[in-house]
């Protein structure tokens, strides 16, 4: 059965989790690797890990927190963030990552996306996508360097790009909404899920736990994330499980601490 | 030192991806795990675990080229313990539509297909896992029934004689093989959570009960 997966997103800078709205003035929601594995004793299906961390000195520092993490935590992980091509992506799968996500390096190279799926497979690929509408409902445009910088690109038309390159899953963010609390850009993650065939993931804005529902009901998306409704303690994963699971959403019930 | 050697779960590493996961969940569970690149470290193994990731000729290419391909046929043929993972488990199938002339070890009958049209591709999520009637499985015993795991794959093989259970998307699946001492996961059980670690676990124990007869 098409089962809907909930992930809570963690920003990493400098080894700490933080979070902000519309990509500044963050604010730090304590240590990963605990938070990590509390979403995962709450039923989290997958964990995002996004390196926000400016310095290169500090790159290390992911690759810690990914296998530190993964050392006691059982449920994939998808790592992006500074991913500039496959030695970056392999340094984090051996340190435990299941999935690489890729941004900036793939617009300023798609070349990176292919060769990434050549190297590792298209399921371990994450093409993440930073959209903002463009006025007059001209559709979106793909901005970089985390959010701050805009390409010109079509959203849509750089989705749809991005899975032939070979491109397992797209992270859909609407930098309009993130941080906001407002809810996910609805419009964007149904055309993009609508024009491509990989599963999306649905990212920015979600305040409340209608917005997850929207996200699957009306986006359409394949995978709900969310940070700070989680960072802060609004919801529990479980939480946001059992709701989406009271609409007829089908999602993986919690699994037992331990067998036997 | 021998002793200790003799009781350890060898976990091919030929090269690709992410394949240390499988490992660092062994070692979570306690066992004798140990990543190994040559085929000579896996002697006097009492389980095999082969991963894999992305796509099967490449993993097949891999396989072949580290040499450990052999300490794979030596197992299956002994009756060491063994466990395939994803692509790992469609390598113990004749070949696959993602790569058609690539070879995979051929233990068993069945193609490997894309999966059903009309479905997203590649799966990747959690599915329930459903009993196949007539087939109890040794690698889910002790777990609830209908337990979800995590897929991640865009091909899997067709539901065959040595299915032990099967998943719905768009169609039903294989999502896990059992034949004799061959084991196989379409799902990822490094992954998968609790109920994930317990069909490790459930390998780990099988294998020390083979221990005695069938180490490599």
């Amino acid at each position: 059965m098409r089962s809907i997966r909930v992930i809570p997103c963690l920003d990493v800078d400098a080894g700490r989790v933080v979070k902000g709205v519309r990509y500044v003035d963050h604010f730090d929601a304590g240590d990963p690797v605990e938070l990590a594995a509390r979403y995962d004793r709450e039923g989290a299906d997958e964990l995002t890990f996004l390196d926000i961390t400016a310095s290169h000195e500090e790159r290390d520092t992911m690759v810690e927190v990914v296998a530190r993490t993964a050392e006691q935590v059982f449920i994939p992980l998808t790592v992006g963030g500074g991913v500039r091509g496959v030695e970056d992506g392999r340094r984090l799968l051996r340190a435990g990552a299941e999935k690489i996500g890729v941004n900036t390096a793939a617009i300023a190279d798609p070349g990176v996306v292919q060769r990434l799926a050549d190297e590792f497979g298209s399921q371990c690929v994450v093409v993440a996508i930073d959209a903002r509408r463009r006025p007059e409902g001209a559709g979106w445009e793909v901005h970089t360097h985390g959010g701050r910088r805009p390409t010109g690109i079509d959203a849509l038309e750089w989705a749809e790009r991005a899975a032939v390159l070979g491109a397992g899953e797209l992270l859909v963010t609407s930098m309009d909404q993130d941080g906001t609390r407002e809810g996910y850009d609805l419009e964007l993650l149904a055309a993009i899920g609508g024009s491509v065939g990989v599963p999306v993931v649905a990212s920015g804005g979600v305040g409340t736990l209608e917005h997850l529902l929207d996200g699957v009901t009306v986006g359409r998306a394949d995978a709900v994330l969310a940070a700070s409704i989680f960072h802060t303690g609004a919801f529990s994963v479980g939480e946001a499980k059992e709701f989406l699971a009271g609409h007829g959403v089908a999602v993986r019930p919690p699994a037992p601490d331990r067998i036997r | 030192m021998i002793e200790e050697s003799g009781r350890d779960i060898v976990v091919l590493d030929y090269g690709i991806g992410n394949l240390a996961s499988a490992h660092r969940a062994l070692v979570h569970l306690g066992a004798n795990a140990r990543l190994v690149r040559r085929p000579e470290d896996a002697e006097g193994a009492i389980g095999v675990v082969l991963p894999g990731v992305g796509a099967f000729g490449r993993s097949a290419e891999a396989l072949e080229s580290s040499g450990l391909i052999e300490v794979a046929r030596q197992a299956i043929a002994k009756g060491t313990a063994f466990l395939g993972i994803c692509v790992g488990l469609q390598l113990l199938f004749e070949g696959s539509e993602e790569s058609p002339g690539v070879a995979g070890l051929g233990v068993l009958e069945g193609a490997v297909r894309r999966l059903p049209p009309g479905t997203k591709s590649p799966q990747i999520q959690w599915n329930v896992l459903e009993d196949v009637p007539g087939r109890p499985s040794r690698m889910l015993s002790g777990l609830p029934g209908g337990p979800w795991m995590y897929f991640v794959h865009s091909y899997a093989p067709e539901v065959g004689p040595a299915t032990v259970a099967t998943c719905d998307y768009g169609g039903s699946i294989t999502a896990a093989v059992e034949d004799g001492h061959v084991w196989g996961t379409q799902f990822h059980p490094e992954k998968s959570g609790t109920l994930g670690l317990a069909v490790l676990a459930n390998f780990v124990e099988f294998a020390a009960t083979r221990a005695g007869v069938a180490a490599l």
